[in-house]
């Protein structure tokens, strides 16, 4: 498991709540984790802080799993 | 009770009367407060006025640009913004059959869209912090009407729905959006009135008397304050009893 995918992992176990083996490739922020829509946008904001980058609002629309945040985050490193 | 140290406040309309009432009210209880306006002179002497903690602003609210970057330039001035009054309001009287799209376009882009634009900006910040207030300065028009005043009182009542949509949204952050609506203040604008308007006014106020604009700055003070952090998607009624919901 990458260094991208354990942190982001983190993020969304402490945001969310949830149990980390919850937190798989393809789980869904909505459907499988339980998160609505402000969370997933307050997700995409703890991600902007955590590696320092910044997720355009269109980009931010296509992040809907943790497989889609891992690969997301790991080409704009 | 209602201590707002360590709090920044960004007001728009700060050069008008009421706009400075309540710079004057949130300052007195220990907030740093940015004063947008169009004209400078009167930002300025506010500014003077408070001393310490106040820093000027200038904007204009048409320009949605400037409009949108306000709130950083707030931010970078104060460390954040915690609290935001959309207190700035232009009107353009005319009877409905005779208002033209410009005089509609024109207070509904400053009314209504600088008040959603500057809302937008700061919710990032705000959800960030999970605190924040905003307050947004509608009128006892938005909620009766008012002859000559289609395109003011829509903006106004505008404002209401989209606060209560904002409020919805983001309550579970710590965020309020609340609508504050004033009656008849003493202003520049009002003291312009003959005295017979102003009898006919008063004809329509129980309390028998114009309200003053530190009313509106206590009333928007408390909304602002950790002591309001329940009341969220409300619109607090200023008006001597004039309208009562």
């Amino acid at each position: 498991m990458s260094d991208v995918a354990n942190r982001v992992r983190k993020i969304v176990v402490e945001h969310l709540g949830v149990e980390e083996d919850k937190v798989v490739e393809g789980a869904s922020f909505i459907d499988d984790l339980g998160a609505d829509s402000l969370d997933t946008v307050e997700l995409v904001m703890a991600f902007e802080e955590e590696f320092g980058i910044e997720i355009p609002d269109d980009a931010a629309e296509t992040i809907q799993s943790f497989g889609d945040a891992v690969k997301f985050i790991s080409d704009a490193v | 009770m209602f201590d707002l140290t360590g709090k920044s406040v960004l007001i728009t309309g700060a050069s008008g009367g009421i706009g400075g009432a309540i710079a004057h009210a949130v300052h007195q209880a220990g907030a740093t407060v940015a004063l947008s306006g169009t004209r400078v002179a009167p930002l300025e002497a506010l500014a003077a006025e408070l001393g310490e903690r106040a820093h000027i602003l200038p904007c204009n609210l048409s320009d949605a640009e400037a409009v949108t970057a306000l709130p950083k330039q707030a931010a970078d001035l104060m460390g954040s913004v915690d609290v935001l009054v959309n207190n700035a309001g232009i009107t353009r009287d005319n009877i409905f059959m005779r208002m033209s799209d410009e005089e509609w376009a024109q207070v509904l882009e400053v009314n209504l869209t600088a008040t959603m634009r500057l809302c937008r900006a700061v919710m990032r910040p705000m959800m960030k912090a999970r605190w924040g207030r905003i307050v947004n300065i509608s009128s006892v028009v938005g909620a009766t009407g008012n002859p000559g005043q289609a395109n003011y009182a829509a903006s106004k009542a505008g404002m209401v729905g989209m606060s209560k949509s904002i409020a919805y949204e983001v309550a579970s952050r710590g965020i309020t959006v609340n609508c504050v609506a004033p009656g008849f203040i003493t202003t520049p604008m009002t003291e312009a009135l003959t005295d017979d308007q102003k009898a006919g006014i008063l004809g329509q106020v129980p309390a028998g008397r114009m309200g003053d604009p530190s009313e509106i700055g206590a009333a928007v003070l408390y909304l602002a304050s950790a002591e309001a952090a329940y009341i969220t998607g409300t619109t607090l009624h200023v008006n001597g009893g004039m309208a009562m919901y």
